[in-house]
């Protein structure tokens, strides 16, 4: 119970105080995680949308192998990535590894599954219903996807929260493929693995509370961005 | 605007696997006015709507438009018994088959806004539409179907579920579209509504065109027993 009081209290003086040290790499983590999600977000959704609406011969495998990847391994997609980005990789000229790009590329990969198959779910819904219209409105398949992605937006938000959520509690990659770095790579999840590893624990809590609120407050904002649960809306 | 009527139907046939659903049927369609389908429950009449309409996989037969199939198909629009709403407000849903066309955004709304009005929907052009009642829903469907002016409008059984108020209020809508020039081809249960629009009669048992012609002679005296008593309100199996 110590480790607890003493990890509030010294959360609570921490983000009092605005410590640059915390507000830096908490600031990293937010910058990552949403560089990831956007990315993740532009493959992710009009992917599932083609997958929809779209009938073609390996439709099916392709949405089995979507929900399979929703289980991805973080350790082993880091070290993928890290084999691919380190200097005898593939793409090693780039000298990506141990940036936060890299931490990005590694983020996203974890993420497009579980946004993919949550998003084509209730896109698919969405388009039973819209099906006979707009076959008869002559719609283009083009004008199909951006039909479907404005009116599942609140639904898709929901598959954009979910991967937000993964992502940023997500510590196994981004250690492999970032190196946990000072100044540099260092994450919130990474430093309270750190934390933990030095038995810091009051300040690993305190980091560990932080991304808590972190996550909750994106959520609560997008929320109402969105006007979710709101009058007339659903 | 190239014509797309008339419309010649050539022993156009649907099926759902080996069940043949409608056909082989023959028709032609020219000129304004209401084209009334009629028909016992599966005698394939929304089958020949979406045929017609180009929605529906044609088994065999042939389906002419005077202008290229392409071009027909933006010049007509379908109503459904159960309209679709896109989960949306009923402005943009009217606006939608405009927005589509590449209409400017502000024109289109202007005469959504319009089209609004003239089906009654102007105080709720705000509101979402799947909340409507049913009436609304379809006076809805109407005005989108109708923004653009289509030559040719199908409506699947425009009225079933509703009641008398909203039917008058829904043919008053259909009575303007066909003045103004507007192809209506309307399948219907509802015996005086048939009357009320008609201008030609097709009417459908097993798939087949059985009897029909121009209503002021089919509804009088019908050429076979099966339409007499069909309109008699027996029952025609």
């Amino acid at each position: 119970m110590v480790d607890i009081w003493n990890g509030i209290s010294q959360a609570v003086w921490l983000m009092l105080t605005l410590d640059p040290e915390l507000v830096e790499i908490a600031a990293r983590s937010l910058r990552v995680t949403v560089t990831a999600l956007v990315v993740a977000c532009c493959i992710a959704l009009p992917l599932a949308a083609f997958l929809a609406v779209q009938r073609f011969r390996f439709r099916r495998a392709i949405i089995a192998l979507l929900n399979a990847l929703m289980g991805l391994p973080p350790v082993v997609v880091g070290l993928v990535v890290y084999v691919i980005l380190s200097r005898s990789g593939p793409l090693g000229v780039l000298g990506l590894l141990f940036t936060p790009t890299a931490m990005i590329i590694a983020q996203t990969v974890i993420i497009v599954p579980l946004i993919a198959s949550v998003a084509h779910q209730s896109i698919r819904d969405l388009w039973a219903e819209y099906h006979d219209l707009l076959i008869s409105m002559n719609v283009t398949r083009w004008q199909k996807i951006r039909t479907l992605l404005w009116d599942a937006r609140r639904a898709l938000m929901t598959a954009a929260l979910a991967g937000f959520g993964r992502a940023i509690g997500e510590v196994g990659a981004i250690m492999i493929v970032g190196g946990n770095i000072d100044h540099a790579t260092r994450v919130l999840t990474t430093a309270i693995a750190l934390e933990t590893g030095k038995g810091e624990f009051g300040l690993a809590l305190a980091l560990g509370f932080v991304l808590i609120g972190l996550a909750v407050a994106v959520n609560l904002s997008i929320h109402w961005l969105g006007r979710t649960e709101r009058g007339d809306r659903w | 605007m190239t014509r797309i009527l008339p419309l010649v139907a050539e022993a156009v046939v649907s099926r759902r696997g080996p069940r043949v659903l409608v056909g082989p049927v023959d028709l032609s369609i020219d000129g304004p006015g209401i084209t009334v389908v009629i028909g016992p429950n599966g005698a394939g009449k929304t089958s020949l709507l979406s045929l017609l309409h180009g929605t529906a996989r044609l088994a065999s037969g042939k389906i002419r438009w005077a202008c290229p199939i392409e071009d027909a198909r933006h010049e007509q629009a379908f109503v459904f018994q159960r309209p679709v709403m896109l989960r949306r407000s009923v402005i943009d849903n009217i606006a939608y088959p405009l927005l589509i066309r590449g209409v400017p955004k502000r024109d289109a709304m202007d005469r959504a806004h319009e089209a609004a009005k003239r089906v009654g929907l102007g105080a709720l052009t705000r509101r979402f539409a799947p909340r409507l009642s049913g009436g609304e829903q379809q006076k809805l469907a109407l005005a989108r179907a109708l923004i653009a002016k289509p030559q040719v409008l199908f409506l699947d059984e425009p009225c079933a579920s509703l009641d008398g108020r909203a039917m008058r209020e829904i043919e008053d809508i259909l009575q303007i579209a066909r003045t103004e020039g507007t192809r209506l081809i309307l399948s219907t249960h509802d015996m005086g509504q048939a009357r009320r629009l008609a201008d030609d009669v097709l009417f459908l048992l097993h798939g087949k065109l059985h009897d029909g012609g121009p209503a002021d002679t089919f509804f009088p005296s019908p050429a076979t027993p099966q339409a007499r008593a069909f309109l008699e309100g027996d029952i025609v199996e």
